[in-house]
């Protein structure tokens, strides 16, 4: 699919989605629909989804252990590796663990990145590129921040960590109300997410309606989330009387919730719903890949593949008998039919 | 587009600017991937693998076809055996699956492909690679897929969608680079080599690895040389030696009751400059005679290589059979293997998991080396050695005497070849040697080895003659980093532990490179050997005259 349709597919999508949640309530006054029995129902989604996804790829097989392979090997007793050796080609759950660890909080591989620059000549360059990982970083740990910044709603009396991370993350006090630095982070890596795979021409080209509609509908969410906290200054009381009737199983949908919050949970919502579906499966499948989560010790310890069936071969004895003759005619040893000691004469 | 080149402009090395006439930003009106059909282009592919090699192997539909016709000859179930076979592999391989799922397409592979740097294909990123099996995955076994199609990235297995597999399948070299770099670790190896077991299905394959593949089963070796040949052409080596060192050597073969069994590939046997490296083995072993090594070669198992990786596991694991079988017949105590590529990506991540019940019952335990007493524990299983990892053990225990300075007139770097470096991770041993071995030694730039090593632009089969553009542009970012170094260092000599790369370097450096030679590892420990009896050598392997020995001419 070309890009331009791509974009406006996966726009129009996301824009559909707003005037749904407008109109419902708005229109329709199905407040209960789009505070209560959406959310519901995308939680039980997002949870049954990916639990079965992860499911799925356990019942997989792993027939071989097959990691890709990125430092020294664990060989000779006196060849020394370094740690980064250790974590690149591990030896070992704790090893494992570690690049593990790596991998999922820090985007180890990520890291590595480079970019390509072809010049005249047979100038080929290989530049440092790590604005994929810092920008994929940001993206991150700012949705997670967010995230946890959002438990006010859904916790009484809050864990003690979400004050403290409000309070790191309105650190520059610039404004009333606070303004949370993760919020506009969000914001800002989402779009730079998204310029890259628009600007790029490679992005553009390997890039599908699928890859813009998330990012489409996080700059939503964020855009809405901004506008009800800074801009339309939203009534978090009785937004909080709603979601603490969510968690603990007595729905009530208070008088007086502007539209724009329920623009903002169905969004919420069809992203949540949307996670098993999709791209966004990463999440769980990054903790089963193969090629990075399992030892480089199939010389020490054998891997069983569960199933390994007998093959047809060509054994020994077929190649000598059609061989034979030449064989004992240049002097290689045989097992049957060797010639007997020349007699005399 | 231009025309192929021809093998002869290869050697004259013409053309060079037009080939690097590419650019690798698809523009803004490029019509999408999924809607440009594939365009078959000589001399970037492989002429089809000939019924005979098939039947060999018990292969499906042989049969005389042509990739550049339009009819392929297919059976007219071709869809129903592919998707069938397609669900069975979702089942059997985490990683098939998994791979399938969770792309998010950010592009950090896109780039890392040689192929992709060479040509400028979009369609050879890795993720786009990977995208023409995900997108008939989406089609077939998702909801999303099969509701929304095109929009969610889905369409259907048709005959173009299956020659676009064909023709991308044999444009990756298996090298495992872009895994490097994914966040997830997707290894598009992996789905080529799946990929592969599918094609392979109906018939659909490349000569230049059944050839190979039906030689090995029958002859025991990839270029079918049959055991009395392979024995006279190490005679041939054995005078050959005798001229430059003064010193006969006597190999044995398929000799029980010997400790050790020594595996190759059977390019060694074959072609310069492997053939110098197998030199290089034999006059290591007959050094070692002495010390009390005892070992034997194999005209049965005288593969070390396996073109089975490349058409399907079953295939991979009937020809690695017979190394533990012929281990058990002759009674030996463990492998040594020689060096070369894939050959140790099957012997490290396949070949304990799928063969070691032959092992049953044979006299094969942990690997001590006669000579050091070294344990080689990271072997344990196994039971197979890598002759980098014997032989630098032996210089570490002073085993050798070595005179570095009998390779002055080399300039040397080291090329990583794909297998050894990420699909096991042997860095160290191949450096350790050479240092110690020769006095001049340059890196090439930290971006093209190791972990981040290039493909020759030959490797998991494609080292054919009649697709030669492919291998010049696959090989290039390979050819530039040697052309740094060696316009930087005055580097001349490309050593390498891989037959494959010791087929394919010497066109792609007479193209990319001229004055860089290619050698393996073992054929300048031996250059560098003092041995017992030696007479007053003043050539190398080669024939060339030593360092020292011009000048002293000269006088
Ligand atoms: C383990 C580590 C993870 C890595 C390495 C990783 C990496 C990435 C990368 C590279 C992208 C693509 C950005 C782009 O180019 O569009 C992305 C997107 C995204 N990831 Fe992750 N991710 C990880 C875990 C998670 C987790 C735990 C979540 C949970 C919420 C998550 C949610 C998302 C979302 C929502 C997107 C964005 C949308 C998109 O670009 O399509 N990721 N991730
Ligand atoms: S690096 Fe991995 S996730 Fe990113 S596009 Fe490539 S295969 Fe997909
Ligand atoms: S495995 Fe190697 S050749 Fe194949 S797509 Fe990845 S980088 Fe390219």
């Amino acid at each position: 699919m070309n890009v331009i349709l791509s974009l406006i597919v996966s726009s129009v999508a996301v824009f559909g989605l707003v005037v749904i949640a407008f109109v419902g309530v708005w229109g329709a006054h199905l407040e209960w629909l789009f505070g209560v029995v959406i959310p519901y129902l995308a939680v039980i989604t997002f949870f049954v989804g990916m639990i079965y996804r992860v499911v799925q790829w356990g019942k997989c097989a792993m027939p071989f252990r097959i990691p890709s392979t990125c430092g020294q090997q664990k060989t000779l007793p006196w060849l020394k590796r370094t740690y980064v050796d250790k974590l690149d080609n591990p030896v070992g759950t704790v090893a494992v663990v570690g690049r593990m660890i790596l991998e999922v909080l820090c985007f180890r591989s990520l890291f590595r990145n480079t970019r390509l620059e072809f010049g005249n000549g047979q100038e080929i360059k290989y530049k440092s590129a790590k604005w994929l990982w810092f920008g994929s970083i940001v993206f991150h740990y700012t949705f997670l921040i967010v995230l946890l910044r959002h438990l006010r709603f859904f916790t009484e009396p809050m864990p003690f960590f979400v004050p403290i991370i409000e309070k790191v993350d309105g650190f520059f006090q610039l404004y009333v109300p606070t303004l949370y630095q993760s919020g506009l982070l969000l914001g800002a890596a989402a779009t730079f997410l998204l310029l890259r795979r628009v600007i790029d021409g490679k992005m553009r080209y390997i890039s599908l309606p699928a890859d813009y509609f998330p990012l489409f509908l996080i700059l939503g969410l964020a855009t809405t989330g901004v506008l009800m906290r800074y801009v339309l200054k939203a009534d978090v009381v009785s937004i909080k009387e709603l979601t603490m009737g969510l968690v603990s199983f007595r729905p009530v949908v208070p008088e007086g919730i502007s539209v724009l919050f329920y623009i903002h949970i169905f969004l919420v919502s069809v992203f949540f719903a949307y996670f098993p579906f999709s791209k966004l499966t990463h999440m769980a499948g990054v903790f089963l890949s193969p090629t990075r989560n399992v030892s480089n010790n199939s010389r020490i310890v054998r891997h069983i593949n569960p199933w390994n069936y007998p093959v047809k071969v060509h054994t020994y004895a077929a190649y000598e008998d059609e061989f034979r003759e030449k064989m004992i005619d240049a002097g290689l040893p045989v097992e049957k039919g060797a010639p007997e000691p020349a007699k005399p004469e | 587009m231009e025309e192929p080149l021809k093998q002869a402009d290869v050697m004259k090395g013409t053309r060079k600017e037009e080939v690097l006439d590419i650019d690798h930003s698809p523009s803004l009106f490029k019509r999408g991937w999924m809607k440009t059909p594939v365009d078959i282009r000589p001399s970037m592919h492989c002429f089809a693998g000939e019924p005979a090699r098939l039947k060999v192997v018990d292969f499906p539909n042989p049969r005389v076809w042509s990739a550049m016709d339009e009819d392929w000859k297919l059976p007219t179930n071709w869809k129903e055996i592919v998707m069938d076979a397609f669900k069975v592999r979702l089942d059997r391989f985490r990683t098939f699956k998994l791979f399938m799922d969770i792309c998010v397409r950010c592009g950090a592979c896109a780039d890392k492909c040689q192929f992709f740097i060479g040509s400028a294909d979009p369609k050879n990123m890795p993720v786009l690679r990977a995208e023409l099996f995900r997108s008939v995955y989406r089609k077939n076994f998702t909801t999303a897929g099969k509701l929304l199609g095109p929009i969610a990235g889905a369409r259907d297995l048709t005959i173009d969608v299956l020659k676009e597999w064909w023709y991308y399948l044999y444009q990756c070299s298996e090298c495992r680079r872009c895994s490097v770099f994914c966040p997830y670790g997707i290894d598009m190896a992996e789905i080529t080599i799946i990929g592969r077991e599918l094609t392979n299905l109906i018939g659909l394959n490349i000569d230049w690895i059944a050839a190979p593949v039906a030689f090995c089963y029958k002859t025991g070796n990839h270029l079918g040389i049959q055991p009395h040949a392979y024995k006279s052409m190490l005679e041939f080596f054995q005078d050959e030696i005798e001229i430059v060192t003064g010193v006969r050597v006597e190999p044995s073969y398929n000799r029980k009751g010997a400790e050790i069994l020594f595996i190759t590939p059977s390019g060694d046997v074959f072609a310069d400059p492997g053939t110098w490296t197998c030199m290089g083995y034999m006059i290591l072993f007959h050094y070692l005679e002495s010390l009390g090594l005892d070992i034997t070669w194999s005209t049965y198992a005288s593969e070390g290589g396996n073109f089975g990786l490349f058409t399907s596991h079953e295939m991979m694991k009937r020809l690695n059979s017979k190394m533990y079988a012929e281990a058990k017949r002759l009674g030996v105590k463990w492998i040594l293997g020689g060096e070369c590529g894939h050959m140790w990506r099957v012997v490290n991540q396949y070949m304990g998991t799928m063969n070691l019940d032959l092992a049953e019952g044979s006299n094969l335990e942990e690997p001590v080396s006669p000579i050091t007493g070294t344990k080689f524990e990271n072997t344990k299983s196994t039971k197979m050695v890598h002759i980098c990892e014997f032989t630098a053990d032996l210089i570490k225990h002073n085993k050798l005497k070595l005179d570095p300075s009998r390779n002055d007139n080399l300039k040397v770097t080291f090329h990583d070849s794909c297998n050894p470096a990420r699909a096991m991770g042997l860095l160290e041993e191949p450096r350790y040697v050479i240092k110690n071995v020769c006095n001049n030694f340059y890196e090439m730039p930290p971006t093209t080895i190791r972990e981040q090593t290039f493909c020759c632009g030959g490797g998991s089969g494609l080292n054919a003659g009649e697709d030669v553009e492919l291998r010049m542009r696959g090989g290039l970012p390979r050819a530039n980093a040697v052309k740094f170094v060696h316009e930087k260092y005055g580097v001349n000599m490309l050593s390498c532990i891989c037959a494959i790369d010791r087929a394919v370097f010497p066109d792609l450096m007479r193209y990319w490179v001229p004055g860089v030679e290619v050698t393996g590892v073992h054929e300048m420990v031996a250059n560098a050997m003092v041995l017992e009896g030696e007479k007053e050598k003043t050539v190398n392997l080669r024939n060339e005259p030593l360092a020292g020995t011009e000048e002293s001419e000269d006088v």
